[in-house]
């Protein structure tokens, strides 16, 4: 790959040119400015540093046969044969990614009863199903997924291989990327693919304050995790096509040091990433009881309600429907959020929304950064009138519409 | 037994900004902290000590300023700390960071229970505990919600499927990663601050572990590569509505009617 060098004497100023470094890398070691473990090889030294002082000297690196990897791969994720939607958002990317290449879409699905509902891929345009279907992979356990998922990539040898944000996606992707010893960026917003095959890949870093764009020159398969309502799923379509193939791998393979005991199903909290449309309080939403306002609301819009971390925290609002990077992301048709401020990782949670209507009171608020309709009012004023002009035709003569 | 703890030391905020002009970070200096979703995974070792007896190893990579976090895992009750820090560690990705940390584990001797945090503040990955395990080759669950039993050779977790909540025997040795939920971590101790004080932290260096290849560490042995970094995206076409609140409320009802949302 490469590495900087450090031309000495051209250094001006000793002691700023510390500074410059965001991850705080570059120490005085002996008189001589080093660079030491903190580099995450930003370049930002060499790109905008003073002149002549930081050098970038690329290594030769030999890489892989880009040409012997092909397609572009989707894990199905799925808890007992029930297909977790973000499979088929990826599915809809990976057939962009590959019409793009020309290469084909190939779906892994690896279960215990799990054949007939293998088959339903079969109408969202996957080229090649293939199907693990064995009473060993019943349980999500680390060391057979894995096994299987290597198989899979050995066999198959796809150049992309994408795998949804999921408890079990964050666990499984990881580790067989590992296993191949090649990349893997998590929790990608943006993937694009060059003529190269070279995916391009950006991820918000920093708790959402910046954005990262990553790719992976010199190894494959590319692997990368997109959380649940980041892509949109594509149409399913009446007719099925594409080839189903079913595959083993032997039993010595799938042995696990981990043997679950029980399987409990969790109290069905109505999923807030299933919500077409939510309705936020944040911060500006003073005490518990005021929360009748966004329930009054929300009944109007058939709406779910969802909570920023304070309001989360103060308990007003069940902890599972907490919206942003360390809660859920959501991507519903319509959001209203009501005295959020706009915190990056909020707002990292729900900016794919197709409509946001932010009121707080503060103009410059960041959340009227993302929102399509920024209302510069107090919410105690604004929601109770509009819950009155939402009303049911017979009560709407009131005096807000006047 | 034997306990291993990961830990980073990370950024004390992360109100980063990305100069526009410039494209460069804006960030304060100095400011790092102990990454708080380490707080769990330390706590967690840390009653498993005391209800059973374990001899717990802090283990970070980072600059030698990361020593900071390692002296705070010892005022809360680690016997041993170890730095990974070498200039070739540096840009390493989670492959590479995954690889060393594995490699410095390796050279302390096999613990029966490696512990992390669920993830990092400045990474937000949560991928370098399950790539851990795999170069460890040692069965793995991520997102342990509590600790069901402490066995003689396997322990018993919960831990967090999305809609199931499901119960695991996993055979010793292995790799847990910890949700923050678990238990509520101690503050650093005053005493074991003055205890602690002239307690070494060793340092390793690339030379000092089993695979010597520089090729597999820090930014040669990363096979993702950071092409850029840039602010988000700022919304331009947006529409910034005042008055008064009930005019307000009218207008988002007429809005909200012909975007047939009611």
């Amino acid at each position: 790959m490469g590495h900087i060098i450090i031309h000495q004497d051209r250094i001006k100023d000793a002691e700023a040119i510390k500074a410059f470094c965001p991850f705080n890398a570059l120490d005085y070691v002996n008189e001589y400015l080093e660079i030491n473990a903190a580099c995450k090889m930003c370049k930002l030294c060499v790109k905008k540093g003073p002149d002549g002082v930081f050098e970038w000297c690329e290594d030769e690196t030999e890489g892989v046969d880009k040409a012997k990897w092909q397609g572009v791969a989707v894990y199905v994720d799925h808890l007992e044969g029930a297909i977790h939607p973000v499979t088929l958002e990826l599915i809809g990317k990976a057939r962009e990614l590959a019409a793009k290449i020309g290469h084909e879409v190939h779906a892994v699905f690896m279960g215990s009863g799990i054949r007939h509902a293998a088959e339903e891929l079969l109408h969202y345009g996957v080229d090649h199903v293939h199907v693990y279907d064995d009473p060993a992979l019943k349980h999500f356990r680390i060391e057979p997924y894995t096994a299987v998922f290597e198989d899979f990539i050995t066999r198959i040898q796809p150049s992309i291989v994408l795998v949804g944000g999921t408890t079990v996606g964050r666990s499984l992707a990881p580790r067989t990327a590992a296993r191949f010893r090649t990349g893997l960026t998590a929790d990608c917003t943006f993937l694009d693919v060059q003529e190269s095959t070279d995916l391009d890949q950006i991820r918000p870093a920093f708790g959402g304050n910046i954005m990262a764009h990553i790719f992976t020159p010199h190894h494959r398969p590319q692997f990368a995790t997109v959380r649940y309502r980041i892509f949109s799923a594509p149409e399913r379509s009446e007719t099925a096509t594409g080839t189903l193939t079913e595959r083993t791998v032997p039993a010595d393979r799938l042995k696990s040091g981990i043997e679950v005991l029980e399987v409990r199903v969790k109290e069905v909290t109505a999923g807030l990433e299933d919500a077409e449309v939510i309705i936020v309080a944040g911060r500006g939403v003073k005490k518990a009881s005021d929360l009748a306002m966004i329930h009054a609301l929300a009944a109007r819009l058939n709406a779910k309600v969802a909570g920023t971390r304070p309001v989360i925290e103060a308990g007003w609002v069940d902890a599972r429907k907490q919206i942003g990077l360390s809660g859920r992301t959501v991507k519903p048709r319509l959001i209203i959020t009501c005295g959020v401020s706009g915190a990056i990782q909020f707002v990292a949670g729900m900016n794919n929304a197709d409509c946001i209507i932010a009121i707080n009171t503060d103009p410059k608020a960041t959340i009227f950064n993302v929102a399509h309709y920024g209302i510069v009012g107090d919410l105690y004023e604004v929601l109770p009138a509009l819950v009155a002009c939402l009303a049911p035709a017979a009560e709407v003569l009131e005096p807000a519409f006047a | 037994m034997k306990i291993v703890v990961c830990i980073k030391q990370v950024p004390g905020t992360s109100e980063v900004e990305v100069d526009e002009q410039t494209g460069v970070l804006k960030r304060d200096g100095v400011d790092s902290k102990l990454n708080p979703y380490d707080l769990y995974a330390l706590e967690t070792a840390l009653r498993i000590k005391q209800g059973n007896g374990a001899r717990i190893t802090a283990i970070s990579m980072g600059p030698p300023q990361a020593e900071q976090v390692l002296r705070e895992a010892y005022m809360m009750g680690v016997d041993e700390a170890v730095l990974l820090t070498d200039r070739k560690f540096a840009g390493a990705d989670v492959l590479a960071t995954a690889y060393a940390l594995s490699q410095g584990i390796r050279k302390g001797g096999m613990p029966d229970l490696i512990i992390c945090g669920k993830m990092t503040t400045d990474g937000d990955t949560a991928q370098v505990g399950p790539e851990m395990a795999e170069f460890l080759g040692v069965p793995h669950v991520a997102n342990v919600l509590r600790i069901v039993e402490l066995g003689e050779n396997a322990i018993t977790v919960e831990m967090d499927m999305a809609s199931t909540v499901e119960i695991a025997r996993v055979s010793y040795p292995c790799l847990i990663t910890v949700e923050k939920g678990i238990c509520q971590p101690r503050l650093p101790s005053f005493r074991l601050k003055l205890a602690t004080k002239d307690r070494a932290i060793p340092h390793l260096s690339l030379q000092d572990l089993e695979d010597t290849n520089p090729k597999h560490y820090g930014l040669d042995g990363s096979p993702t590569q950071v092409k850029r970094i840039f602010p988000p995206e700022v919304n331009a076409g947006h529409e910034l509505w005042t008055g008064p609140g009930p005019e307000l409320a009218a207008r988002i009802a007429e809005r909200l009617i012909h975007l047939k949302f009611v």
